[in-house]
């Protein structure tokens, strides 16, 4: 879950060294989308007819392409006007961005539906449970995020490495005036780069809302900061870094949730994965600041 | 002659506005033609001596006054000045260090439950022998005792990133905020230190030192009537103290090292700035000033609870200090100003007459759209509820079309 988001991140990160804060927004987005779609179908009386692969699909993508319009739309309206300049300036706007967008898809789900805390329905496959052995058994739900995440993994890092648009966008991440020099439509490239990071966040955002099934204008924020983590954990910009970064926070989350509570006798118990979570972010930064894997982040452009 | 001119016609603004807010105590639009009088007066083209005095008219004389007919506005004052203060802290932070830092509220939240812990019953769950809460006399040095408490925790967590990038400090503190946040909503056991989620209550108020003398003079308050304008005075001595002490730094060596590092860290380093004690000052002395505010604000509220310390705030904060203009003392005490009036009065304003207009069901009639009955507005619909999104708004416009704030600093920082 988290390498998905912290792939978003990463995307963004890579190409303009640049945080984007609304990324959690977008990723709610998604959600939202995802449950407006599946409210749409029910209402329409097509949950219960159509294959459940076809519902996925379906609401996936529209997930997806519609977060990464909208990421591409942030891009353009709050961001572009403030490349060049000094770094914090596009960092306050990203976070004004982040905010305005809570309150704005607050405001929109209050008007259309009169609640902004919604519900997924839920669907019979996903709740199912797969039996692996006679006392394991594997919700359906978490193998769809798991297998959801390495696939997109395969297929960004395909496209990163071995097709033009993803020459082009390493390209850009390397030098923005000499790939422009070159040929490569810089902006194109840059817009491009934030519809792929925000679909991503889309996809992550459906699959948060299915695995959840409660979502509201508000639930980016802690998500947002766990994958932003997980991206710094493997080296910021960095795609399998992304991944095993969000891997192992999960890991370390659970692991402190579960355990936390039993190596200190009840004193220290798992509301304090968060902090645990964070104090990570805190030891990365101080110990390892280009992460595991990280090697491609360019230093000193200030 | 013109400057003569010009103090009449101020001194006329201010009265008339005076006059107005006493005779419409509930008129929202009074009080803030008496709040712009004001910044009338930090404009006008008179000399500097008497701008003070006619300011300290204001804030010393008139304002009190106003605050006997109406006491929601004494509240507002007060909420102003602690944002002021708050704001001149970060304003140290973002605008001469240029340092972002998205946790401040944290250092706020410190020093609130600095004094909230052993100002009420809470500390004797820890420290046997039944001392607490101690006596309203021991607030003043739990005040100095948090600019300490605040300046050590900023260092503390100033040592490990601020060697880093800009960008992932902005992080690091945001998430210590969290951390904070979270240690003070759980630290309920193993021992009880805050009391979790349900907050800390009742807090000790400051003394009233003053009231025999009062009483001496012929003057008789009730408790009730003395601790808002009392607080006001606090808010308000806490304030000039801050915008004095920013006034030397800013002057100093340690400013200009400050602003060196904000424009060229390279430069300054090569320059012989010692850049990362620089910064860890610069984020001490903006973290003690947090939590000297956190420590009044407790004593104000009686009551405190972690839900008064989210990111939501760090943000409001922020954007007083980006709308002000950052690095600039007024700039900071306007945007500060003006971000609390339009979320406490505008806004809640303006969700009153909506929700009046709803319940009227008034018709309104658009050329084109046909009519559409005020009473079927959502009820959700309620401008109060959208802070966030006007303080997003805020954010992206300023950056976009004026970064260096509406007051920026006589000499801006390059870009």
């Amino acid at each position: 879950m988290y390498a998905l988001i912290a792939l978003g991140y990463t995307m963004v990160y890579g190409v303009l060294e640049f945080i984007n804060f609304a990324h959690s927004e977008i990723f709610v987005l998604g959600a939202f989308v995802g449950v407006e779609v599946l409210l749409l179908l029910q209402s329409a009386g097509q949950l219960a007819t159509l294959h459940p692969a076809v519902i996925l699909l379906l609401v996936i993508i529209t997930g997806m392409v519609v977060s990464g319009v909208a990421a591409m739309a942030l891009e353009r309206v709050a961001y572009r006007p403030l490349l060049g300049g000094p770094r914090l300036v596009a960092l306050i706007s990203a976070i004004g961005a982040s905010f305005f967008l809570q309150d704005g898809l607050r405001l929109f789900e209050s008007l259309w539906r009169n609640t902004f805390y919604l519900n997924y329905p839920s669907l019979e496959f996903f709740e199912r449970n797969l039996p692996v052995t006679a006392n394991l058994v594997i919700p359906v739900k978490s193998l769809l995020v798991i297998v959801t995440a390495l696939l997109t993994l395969a297929g960004l890092y395909f496209f990163v490495n071995h097709t033009k648009l993803g020459t082009a966008i390493r390209a850009v991440a390397q030098d923005p005036d000499t790939a422009s020099l070159m040929g490569v439509p810089v902006n194109r490239v840059i817009a491009l780069t934030f519809f792929v990071g925000g679909a991503l966040g889309g996809l992550a955002g459906v699959l948060f809302g299915i695995h959840y099934s409660l979502v509201n204008p508000y639930s980016g924020f802690v998500p947002g900061m766990k994958a932003f983590t997980a991206a710094v954990l493997g080296g910021i910009g960095n795609i399998p870094g992304a991944v095993l970064g969000g891997m192992m926070l999960g890991l370390l989350e659970a692991f402190a949730a579960s355990y936390l509570s039993l190596m200190t006798d009840g004193a220290f118990g798992a509301e304090y994965k968060d902090v645990v979570a964070f104090l990570v972010l805190i030891l990365i930064l101080i110990f390892r600041p280009k992460g595991l894997l990280g090697e491609t982040v360019r230093e000193g452009k200030a | 002659m013109k400057s003569v001119g010009a103090m009449i016609g101020l001194l006329a603004a201010i009265l008339s506005s005076f006059l107005l807010a006493i005779w419409f105590p509930q008129s929202l639009f009074a009080f803030l033609l008496f709040e712009a009088s004001l910044i009338a007066i930090y404009y006008s083209s008179i000399q500097r001596k008497v701008k003070l005095w006619l300011g300290a008219l204001v804030l010393l004389w008139l304002m009190p006054i106003l605050g006997f007919i109406n006491g929601y506005y004494l509240e507002v004052a007060i909420q102003i000045g602690i944002f002021v203060a708050l704001a001149l802290g970060l304003n140290i932070v973002v605008g001469f260090v240029g340092l972002l830092n998205l946790g401040f509220v944290a250092f706020y939240a410190i020093g609130a439950y600095l004094w909230a812990i052993f100002g009420s019953p809470q500390a004797n769950q820890f420290i046997a022998g039944g001392l607490f809460p101690l006596s309203p006399n021991w607030f003043f040095v739990f005040l100095l005792l948090s600019i300490g408490v605040g300046a050590l925790t900023g260092t503390l967590l100033g040592l490990p990133v601020l060697r880093l990038r800009g960008d992932y400090l902005a992080i690091v503190t945001l998430g210590f905020a969290e951390v904070v946040r979270a240690l003070v909503n759980n630290l309920d056991k193993p021992v009880n230190l805050t009391n979790g989620p349900r907050g800390i209550s009742p807090i000790t108020k400051p003394p009233l030192f003053f009231q025999p003398l009062l009483e001496f003079i012929g003057l008789k308050f009730t408790e009730a009537q003395l601790y808002p304008i009392y607080f006001y005075f606090l808010i308000l001595s806490m304030v000039c103290v801050i915008v004095l002490v920013t006034r030397r730094l800013e002057d100093s060596r340690i400013g200009r090292a400050w602003k060196a590092i904000r424009e060229d860290e390279v430069a300054a380093a090569a320059m012989g700035v010692p850049v990362v004690r620089m910064k860890l000052l610069g984020f001490a002395v903006g973290a003690s000033f947090a939590s000297a505010v956190g420590v009044l604000f407790g004593a104000k509220q009686v009551f405190i609870n972690p839900e008064s310390f989210t990111f939501m705030e760090s943000i409001g904060v922020l954007a007083m200090v980006i709308l002000g203009g950052m690095g600039s003392i007024p700039g900071a005490i306007l945007g500060a100003t003006g971000v609390t009036v339009l979320n406490l009065q505008l806004l809640k304003g303006l969700s009153l007459w909506l929700n009046g207009l709803r319940q009227s069901g008034a018709v309104l009639s658009l050329p084109l759209l046909g009519s559409y009955s005020l009473s079927q507005l959502p009820a959700q619909f309620e401008p109060a509820k959208y802070e966030r999104m006007v303080f997003g708004l805020i954010l992206i416009l300023m950056m976009i079309f004026r970064p260096q704030g509406i007051l920026p600093p006589r000499r801006e920082p390059r870009k």
